[in-house]
């Protein structure tokens, strides 16, 4: 007898919501039939059944969260065949591996910008930008958001869920599918004072728009001799999400760094996000704020404080340690927190530095580390030549050199356009084992 | 030279207005634009004199023969309304009121520049002025103009922006991507296309479908167009004044396509060689914009020549002042190397 599986509704979904049967268990059903609804964390989604036949057995009742994808949700019988399982409620305990909810917390929960005693809530990376999004624009009448999607869609991945609702379209503008014009009309809007939030659907789109962003955002000021500036935050994904292929997977990190008038923020936790957020959109200059997509569902603690500001320009350190000091950003975080776990275990104490903005980068911070420990690896997504990870490395040679008992280590994404293929993929991508391997290189163990 | 009629044109020539000359145009007003293009012109031909002696260096792009544009746009704004353009921008400077000693001063790289010397002949702004730049990339200017218009909008004052580009630009897409949004939006914009017929070296019929009529694009995003004669500054500011009140009442954008011409080179390292000298002769001859004017002024009695020598001696005078400042005035101090990069958080 056929099962039906938990479907994958989007590139980056694990797992999901069984929100609603519409089909109940003796039911007949054809193929094109929805029996479900099924909610992503980007969308409500509806299951339509691909065999044709009774439903026989529901093995998870709605309601049901965290299902993860490809496990058996309900069975299909003969037509003829009688409803086996109808008088059976299905027992949520037994019906599905539920996946407990992954709160990161990170360590030390230190972080200088919290007073002790705050009270933290869990909350994902996306509700952290739509709330840092939404405090602004009810405290600054002159910030607005616009990009492809961002308003009766909802938002492509969700961030801006609920904002036209409580704006209206005068603020939350959805624009056509035109990168270059929208960039360069909110440039222009900054230049008259106005604040805009310009959301790429992904970063990689907006390379239509590069132009703008680094002539027209982050020249003027210069080059009118400090009479004009740009209030901006250009946000969006960055960086591979999984399996969409090389043109969709690509981190802007290294590319955006690179300009003289630019910050560049690129946040791992949604703490980080809201925080740095609200602080890029208060800031006078243009401000390229890189999400990751795979970050957007990951849930975290927040403060709840009243004005959670974290000031650009300024690294954390997630973990102490003394015996190596591991730098990354981004995503990286994950790889470089995964690998400082495995380390521990095998009693090596790393100190992982995240910098959280790539420009402004907080080099003291990093320095000052690598001279308490005498060995860096640092670690980005991004591509290895002329990269985050070559820029540290050369920072630390200069500025620490007599400090360093091993060459600097990098652990980059690959050398290679991202191909789509799920182990080609893997193997293009880093990894915590990279890390924990580059980490031993610089000890010698 | 040749025009075509235009698409829209709910008005003709003013004709409520007192002090009427023959021409449409009070005895001030006539005046007025001799004044402001003969200033543009003085200013553009003493500007190709610095450059040649190597006081400017760089790119260099001359507004010699275009004047009547930029003045008879002047004539129809208010105070308030927002100027873009491309780099052929010291005539808009100008126009806008801004210091000729400033703009001159910057030409050469000196301290007393409008961008303190760090921003050159395509890079000059003045927030006071609602002059906003003075861009290099080709056609960039036309979304950033939109997006002054939708500042406008947001705030719901009645201020148009005003987005100048050349027959170049026309072929960009992001000056399209622009046309659809304005559309769509109702963006109080008025795109002002230029067009000398050349693109750098490339004639306009070389390089672009339909090229006799460029404005006629924004038929595809309803947005109104008119094609307008470029070298009468009493056209141009008639057509001004339909474009401006269309887009003030809320109606959205509006395109004027304006027949003109640049006696000059595309920058001053070009030879010009993709035309021929009679062609440039026969437009100075019998188009030229200051010429028209003051034929008109001398003919209908306005003023006298000698009226008129002693205006060319003022401005003469403004640019020569402005001249001499330029050459003489520092260049930036070495620590300004760093500043301006970042406003203070």
């Amino acid at each position: 007898m056929p099962s039906i599986l938990m479907p994958a509704l989007s590139p980056t979904m694990e797992e999901g919501k069984l929100a609603k049967w519409l089909k109940n268990v003796g039911d007949m059903v054809k193929p094109g039939d929805v029996i479900a609804e099924i909610e992503t964390d980007k969308a409500t989604m509806e299951v339509e059944a691909v065999d044709e036949g009774a439903l026989t057995a529901i093995l998870v009742p709605a309601g049901t969260e965290n299902v993860k994808v490809n496990t058996p949700i309900a069975v299909i019988g003969e037509a003829d065949a009688a409803p086996a399982a109808k008088a059976e409620a299905p027992k949520p305990a037994e019906a599905a591996p539920v996946a407990a909810p992954a709160i990161i917390t990170s360590a030390p929960a230190a972080s200088p910008e919290v007073p002790e005693c705050t009270e933290m809530v869990t909350m994902t990376v996306r509700e952290a930008l739509r709330e840092a999004m939404s405090e602004e624009m009810r405290r600054d009448p002159d910030v607005f958001l616009m990009g492809e999607e961002v308003g009766q869609y909802q938002g492509a991945y969700k961030i801006s869920q609920g904002m036209l609702d409580e704006f209206g379209p005068r603020r939350v503008i959805d624009t056509p599918i035109t990168e270059h014009g929208f960039t360069g009309l909110a440039v222009g809007a900054a230049f008259a004072g106005l604040k805009p939030i310009v959301e790429f659907m992904t970063f990689n789109f907006a390379m239509q728009a590069i132009d703008q962003i680094i002539n027209s955002a982050a020249k003027t000021h210069y080059m009118s001799g400090g009479q004009l500036n740009c209030s901006i935050v250009f946000r969006g994904a960055s960086g591979a999400a999984a399996r969409v292929g090389a043109q969709h997977s690509q981190d802007y990190a290294a590319w955006y760094g690179h300009i003289p008038g630019l910050k560049v923020v690129q946040p791992y936790s949604a703490a980080d996000a809201k925080g740095l957020l609200k602080s890029a959109i208060r800031d006078p200059n243009p401000v390229v704020f890189l999400e990751n997509e795979i970050l957007y569902g990951k849930s975290f603690e927040v403060p709840k404080v009243e004005d959670w500001l974290v000031p650009i320009g300024k690294a954390r350190i997630a973990r102490v340690g003394h015996h190596v000091t591991i730098v990354s950003f981004g995503i990286g975080m994950t790889y470089a927190m995964a690998a400082a776990d495995k380390l521990a275990a095998e009693g090596i104490e790393a100190e992982v530095i995240d910098l959280r903005t790539i420009r402004p980068m907080d080099l003291a911070t990093v320095l000052e580390s690598v001279r308490k420990t005498n060995r860096c690896v640092c670690v980005e997504e991004g591509f290895p030549q002329f990269s985050v990870t070559s820029e540290i490395a050369a920072q630390v040679m200069t500025h620490a050199f007599d400090y360093l008992d091993a060459p600097v280590a990098r652990v980059a994404g690959k050398d290679v356009p991202m191909p789509y293929a799920a182990n080609l993929e893997k193997l293009a991508l880093p990894n915590a084992d990279e890390v924990v391997a580059a980490a031993k290189a610089v000890l010698y163990v | 030279m040749a025009v075509k009629s235009a698409y829209i044109s709910k008005k003709s020539a003013k004709g409520d207005k007192p002090n009427l000359t023959n021409s449409g145009f009070t005895t001030e007003e006539e005046l007025f634009a001799y004044k402001e293009m003969l200033l543009i012109r003085r200013f553009e031909e003493k500007a190709g004199q610095l450059y040649g002696m190597g006081f400017i260096g760089g790119f260099c792009h001359l507004y010699i023969g275009q004047e009547a544009v930029v003045v008879g746009m002047e004539m129809a704004q208010k105070e308030g309304d927002a100027v873009i353009t491309s780099y052929r921008d010291h005539g808009h400077m100008l126009a806008a009121g801004m210091d000729p000693k400033g703009v001159m001063a910057e030409l050469t790289g000196r301290k007393g520049g409008l961008s303190k010397g760090k921003g050159g002949s395509m890079h000059m702004f003045s927030k006071e002025k609602q002059f906003y730049g003075g861009h290099g990339i080709v056609g960039a200017q036309v979304p950033l103009g939109a997006g002054l218009a939708f500042a406008n909008k947001y705030r719901g004052n009645d201020n148009v922006s005003i987005a100048y580009f050349g027959d170049g630009a026309a072929n960009q897409g992001q000056v399209y991507e622009t046309f659809n949004m304005a559309s769509i939006w109702k963006l109080p914009v008025i795109f002002v296309i230029e067009n000398n017929r050349y693109a750098m070296g490339t004639a306009a019929a070389r390089s672009t479908a339909v090229s006799e009529h460029l404005g006629a694009r924004g038929a595809a995003f309803g947005i109104p167009f008119e094609q307008v004669d470029g070298m009468d500054v009493r056209a141009v500011r008639d057509a001004a004044e339909r474009a401006i009140e269309h887009c003030r009442a809320g109606e959205g954008p509006y395109i004027l396509e304006m027949m003109t011409y640049r006696y000059r080179g595309h920058s001053m390292s070009d030879p010009a060689k993709y035309r021929s000298k009679e062609e440039v002769q026969k437009m100075r001859e019998e188009h030229d914009p200051i010429e028209q004017v003051k034929a008109r002024i001398l003919n209908a009695k306005l003023a006298t020549e000698d009226d008129l020598k002693k205006i060319d001696a003022e401005i003469r005078a403004v640019v020569t002042e402005a001249a001499e400042f330029a050459q003489n005035d520092p260049e930036p101090d070495a620590s300004e190397l760093y500043t301006d990069i970042y406003v203070n958080a």
